[in-house]
């Protein structure tokens, strides 16, 4: 297994094509250009499909198209790109297609800038575009994870034919670290997709479609949408713990803030304060149950929920927690992040 | 004595529920009789439209996606590029096409995407209660241009046809009609003749088909068919146009 020095948008490119992603099409955007770029060359390379496309929205539509054609399919882009792609990972999860979808996040709203944000939190696990779905969220906090979660999104996207989304930010694109680069190509776990579009020979038509104009048809249709998503919450919840075990403040931060969050709470533990972290690690499903374990057997003083924005996924906490433990919250968006110190001070003052 | 006519094994034996005098049947059912008599219907993967259309995979019998409204060529283009060997066409009415869609639309033929395209052009929009289309001809009333289309208001009927050929990823375009039957026997024949050029592996080839909406033009489906001859016609003249 070799290791290289590379970005968190190259790690991800990387990733997606050893995860046996065959097909990306994406549209120029800052600070996501390094994976469009390396796509470009390393995936026609390995025998796969680059579309540089007129616009996010196409697309976003030219994985439709791929994943209903039954190869493993994936875009990238960044906060306003991803607004654009609203209409097609509505679609998507519609039609009930596997697709992986990354958001390196920038601040916005609007054109916002180029700095690293985590503010389209509630875009991502709500749903974004149109009607009652989810799609599959994960959150890596290291070029590393980078990699690593392209091969869990690609996975979880086919098993639960799905849209899955990386959801990480300008920082962790950009930068780089030693990444331990798997071979796995040739290892990818085959999911039969006997509902995908080939040409009916030997079959009967199969068909892709997310229109139920009959009377009853979509409302049994989102029933089974519903299902499908309560299975993925109970099963697919993911996350990291650091000293909860005897923790009085829990910290809660995902992706780069979750690195910052964790230099905290080592110094706070050096210092004698007893705090720990809880890094979310899929954001939809939200890792419940570890939080409402929390609440009951340990009963910490507080949890404190950071983010590169000015309050979304802390709403996640105060929900699970229904009011049974103290939540606060620290947090900046527009270029600005909660520094080490401004965590350990508002800690310090709970 | 031989049979010599019978119903596609490409379209299913059903009523469809366009308006009397509509020519989506019409188009569909021509569409199945080409891929039928090609060989084809193992292969082909169609694209359904938003509008009237939009439930064309109720009536042809094979593969077929739904597409968001505008988005068919988006989707098409990814089909053929992962399945190059199977026979990949959309089916886009004038909003889908020519407006929602211009820029899937353009960008699509300006690659050069080996696929077919059947654009079926009604100058208005049927399934949403008959708006102004992109192709509404001047002077022509629609509930969102009640005095008649006015170029000062509302622009122009778009020719993308004629601009989709200039560009060089484009191969073939040709304007038909279905206002009679000699002209849905050249319907077909430009049909047969994308499909062809795909096989072969041509390129990018459209079909433009002036299509009957009798509901939406406030005519008898007879006058609809006339209105495409002596009017409809004038402005979107019928032929060959690359």
């Amino acid at each position: 297994m070799k290791k290289v020095l590379i970005s968190g948008n190259e790690a991800i490119a990387e990733g997606a094509i050893q995860a046996g992603c065959t097909f990306y099409a994406g549209y120029p955007i800052t600070p996501q250009n390094e994976l469009i770029a390396y796509m470009s060359s390393h995936l026609q390379d390995k025998g796969g499909v680059f579309i540089q496309a007129e616009s996010e929205i196409a697309a976003i539509n030219m994985v439709y198209g791929a994943s209903a054609a039954g190869v493993r399919a994936m875009t990238s882009s960044s906060s306003p790109g991803i607004s654009l792609k609203q209409e097609g990972i509505s679609y998507i999860a519609g039609a009930e297609l596997p697709a992986v979808i990354v958001n390196i996040m920038r601040a916005g709203p609007g054109l916002g800038n180029i700095w690293p944000a985590q503010s389209d939190y509630f875009q991502a696990t709500r749903g974004g575009g149109n009607g009652d779905y989810h799609c599959i969220v994960l959150a890596p906090a290291s070029v590393q994870e980078s990699f690593d979660f392209m091969r869990v999104a690609f996975d979880l996207a086919d098993k639960y034919r799905n849209p899955a989304m990386i959801l990480g930010d300008g920082m962790l694109g950009q930068m780089m670290e030693p990444v331990k680069i798997s071979n796995t190509r040739n290892k990818i776990s085959k999911i039969k997709k006997s509902w995908a579009l080939t040409g009916c020979k030997g079959r009967k038509p199969n068909i892709i479609k997310s229109f139920y104009m009959r009377e009853g048809d979509l409302e049994r249709f989102n029933l089974t949408l519903q299902k499908k998503y309560n299975q993925i919450q109970e099963k697919e919840q993911r996350f990291e713990g650091l000293f909860l075990d005897d923790a009085e403040v829990i910290l809660v931060a995902y992706g780069s803030m979750a690195r910052i969050a964790k230099s905290a709470v080592k110094f706070l533990r050096s210092k004698g304060k007893k705090s720990g972290l809880i890094r979310p690690i899929t954001l939809w499903p939200f890792p419940k149950d570890i939080f409402k374990r929390l609440a009951i057997s340990h009963k910490p003083l507080a949890f404190l929920v950071i983010e590169m924005s000015y309050g979304q996924m802390v709403e996640d906490v105060r929900l699970v927690l229904e009011g049974k433990a103290r939540v606060e919250f620290l947090g900046r968006s527009g270029g600005g992040i909660p520094t080490e110190d401004e965590i350990i001070k508002k800690v310090m003052r709970l | 004595m031989e049979k010599i006519y019978s119903h596609p094994k490409s379209l299913r034996n059903l009523s469809t529920h366009y308006c009397p005098g509509c020519g989506h049947g019409i188009a569909h059912r021509l569409i199945a009789e080409v891929v039928d008599e090609l060989g084809i219907r193992e292969k082909v993967i169609a694209i359904a439209p938003v509008g009237c259309a939009v439930i064309a995979y109720d009536y042809w019998d094979f593969d077929c996606s739904e597409a968001a409204h505008g988005r068919a060529l988006a989707v098409a283009t990814a089909i053929k590029r992962v399945r190059q060997d199977n026979i990949v066409f959309t089916y886009q009415g004038d909003g889908d096409l020519a407006a929602i869609g211009t820029n899937e639309t353009i960008h699509a033929a300006n690659r050069g995407e080996n696929v077919c395209v059947f654009f079926i052009n009604n100058a208005v929009y049927g399934m949403t209660g008959g708006q102004m289309a992109p192709t509404t001809l001047l002077n022509q009333k629609t509930s969102t241009t009640i005095k008649g289309r006015d170029a000062g208001l509302h622009g122009y009927p778009l020719k993308i046809s004629e601009m989709l050929a200039l560009l060089p990823g484009v191969k073939y375009i040709e304007r038909t009609s279905l206002h009679s039957p000699p002209e849905i026997i050249k319907t077909k024949k430009a049909i047969n003749k994308a499909f062809l050029n795909q096989i072969e592996g041509v390129g990018f080839s459209l079909v433009e088909i002036l299509s009957p909406c009798p509901t939406y033009w406030g005519m008898a489906p007879k006058a609809s068919l006339d209105w495409i001859r002596d009017t409809m016609s004038k402005e979107f003249p019928l032929g060959r146009i690359k």
